[in-house]
């Protein structure tokens, strides 16, 4: 149910996000969706991939500071408070969210997001009792 | 006649300065005869000097004249590590009235003694320092030297009662009562490190003082880490005081190893108890004088420890030009660079090895970082940038925070200093031949 995502340490310098996605675009490693998440003088990407060994192989071969972590991907209906609806579902259990981000919006259906949270397992769990759609990595990538 | 003895602003004579008007072969005389006694009594006290002196089969009564000093052996930072405590001490602790300690760096601190005559010879040379700025008896002194086992503060108090001055032993630290005290008590001089003062200058205009029409300092020395032409010309534009170097260091003796006259052209050497040197720092070998090297002292004088050939890793040249004011003891350049890693932030010793120090205890392993030294508005500031690597990294921005929170205080607790710390992408520290470029020091560019 868990996807992995490719975590990249960036320096908040002119060219330092555009030069990494060259990297990946020469390697022919295809982005689903990506992310910056900024703190003063850095930030880390986040990049959702089908071949994410083979992305984080590539920035670091490129000199980047790279890391695998785990989120899961959720279907949101796409109508007024969708995503509140998911987000009270988490919050009556306690799962509190770390970060989340737009994956892409099915033409005409429902978006799906990427969801972090502080404890993963305990929000799966939580997340498949109330219905709400967790995507596995071989569906995500089909959409 | 020495029409100089009386140069002073009220007339007033002051016979210690009489010293620095000695005629130049006088002078040498009286170095040659303090550089064989001092020779003499390393050899007889101190084993570590005796042993370097049979090893290069060197003899005391080698020393006939001034050069013959380039027979003698040098001394670094180390060899005062290594004996430490008490290694080179060439007295018994029964003579010893004064201790002193630097601010422990790589390990331990290094000791210096003064005996009761140390204690009156270097009173002497912060008198006369003090004296060639201009200070005077009637002047009111607020001493923000440190305290303590710094040389700095009980040093600069030392001399200042010398010269009869009302002294304000306020050491350094809470610049809004510096400002207070300045106002209230009257304060005509000070005593500081540049960059202390210019951080207090801006102090004084947040709380709304114009220093030149509220205050009535007029001169300061300043001393205890290199400082620019530049920061000089803001002091005296901004404050509207005269700024004058103070050269020392603690192994020789503390501040008072030299002192600007009014010409304010580098320090005067107060050579009857200080020979100096200039050499290639890398050969060792005399440069030709005016030339630029590094400055190697001798203490002539002192007893307690005394200090042969000592490497001071600064980095200056000796000023051949007789100095307008008609002091005969020679000028060096003011100290601006420093020949080793060593750095001097705020009057603080720092190595590059503490700061490694501090990163292991954070991560298990060393990554690559860079020391950057600039001066912002004065004030000396050090920013560490730490290369992140995989191990590192996480993939919560909160946690990375932290992580520099946590190389920042393990940096602050070893060295005292606060410190900013950036992570940097793996590879962007310069490297030269697989080493990365550990100190950048921007501070003299301004
Ligand atoms: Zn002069």
């Amino acid at each position: 149910m868990k996807i992995r995502q490719l975590s990249v340490f960036l320096e908040n310098l002119p060219g330092s996000l555009s030069g990494l996605c060259r990297i990946l675009a020469e390697a022919g490693v295809n982005l689903s969706t990506l992310m910056l998440s900024e703190a003063g003088e850095f930030g880390l990407l986040r990049i959702i991939t089908p071949d994410v060994e083979k992305a984080k192989q590539m920035v670091e071969h490129a000199g980047y500071a790279a890391t695998i972590s785990e989120v899961v991907a959720l279907q949101v209906p796409d109508r007024p408070g969708g995503l509140a609806s998911v987000l009270a579902a988490l919050e009556s259990q306690g799962i509190s969210v770390e970060y989340m981000y737009a994956f892409a919006m099915r033409t005409g259906g429902d978006a799906i997001m990427i969801f972090r949270f502080a404890d993963m397992d305990r929000a799966v769990v939580v997340l498949q009792k109330a219905g709400i759609g967790v995507f596995t990595a071989v569906d995500l990538f089909k959409t | 006649m020495i029409p100089h003895l009386w140069n002073d602003l009220e007339g007033t004579f002051f016979p210690e300065s009489a010293l620095d008007y000695m005629p130049e072969d006088r002078l040498r005389e009286v170095q040659l005869q303090r550089l064989k006694a001092v020779t003499a009594l390393a050899y007889d006290r101190v084993p570590l000097f005796r042993e370097r002196m049979t090893a290069k089969g060197a003899k005391p009564a080698d020393v006939r004249r001034l050069e013959d000093v380039r027979r003698l052996p040098f001394m670094v930072k180390n060899d005062l590590r290594d004996t430490y405590p008490y290694g080179l001490f060439a007295v018994p602790m029964s003579e010893v009235v004064r201790l002193h300690a630097s601010s422990g760096t790589t390990g331990k601190p290094i000791v210096v003694g003064y005996t009761a005559q140390d204690m009156d010879v270097w009173k002497q040379a912060i008198m006369r320092s003090l004296y060639s700025a201009g200070f005077r008896r009637a002047d009111v002194v607020q001493n923000m030297y440190g305290y303590g086992l710094f040389t700095g503060g009980l040093g600069l108090h030392g001399g200042l009662e010398g010269i009869g001055a009302t002294v304000i032993p306020i050491s350094g630290g809470n610049s809004e009562r510096q400002i207070m005290v300045m106002k209230d008590f009257g304060v005509t001089a000070v005593c500081s490190t540049p960059s202390y003062f210019i951080h207090l200058i801006e102090v004084a205009q947040k709380m709304g003082l114009d220093f030149k029409r509220d205050l009535k300092v007029r001169r300061g020395v300043f001393g205890a880490e290199p400082w620019t032409d530049h920061m000089r010309q803001y002091i005296e534009a901004a404050s509207g005081i005269k700024a004058y170097d103070i050269y020392g260091l603690s192994e020789i003796i503390g501040p008072g190893v030299g002192n600007e006259c009014e010409y304010q052209d580098g320090p005067h050497i107060f050579e009857d108890h200080f020979l100096v040197e200039i050499v290639d720092p890398a050969t060792l070998e005399p440069v030709p004088d005016g030339q630029e090297g590094e400055l190697v002292i001798t203490t002539l004088s002192k007893q307690a420890m005394p200090v042969i050939r000592y490497r001071t890793r600064d980095i200056t040249a000796i000023d051949i030009r007789p100095c307008r004011c008609g002091r005969t003891i020679r000028r060096i350049r003011r100290i601006s660079r420093r020949s080793d890693d060593m750095f001097i932030i705020r009057g603080v010793n720092v190595f590059p090895t503490q700061i490694e120090t501090a990163l292991l205890k954070t991560e298990a392993s060393l990554p690559h970082y860079q020391i950057v030294l600039t001066r912002k508005s004065g004030l000396d500031q050090m920013e560490v940038r730490v290369e992140v690597t995989g191990d590192m990294l996480r993939d919560s921005v909160g946690e990375m925070e932290q992580l520099q929170k946590r190389f920042a205080r393990s940096i602050e607790q070893i060295t005292g200093l606060h410190t900013t710390v950036t992570l940097v992408q793996p590879g962007s520290i310069p490297r030269s031949a697989g080493k990365a470029k550990r100190l950048l020091d921007t501070r003299n560019e301004a």
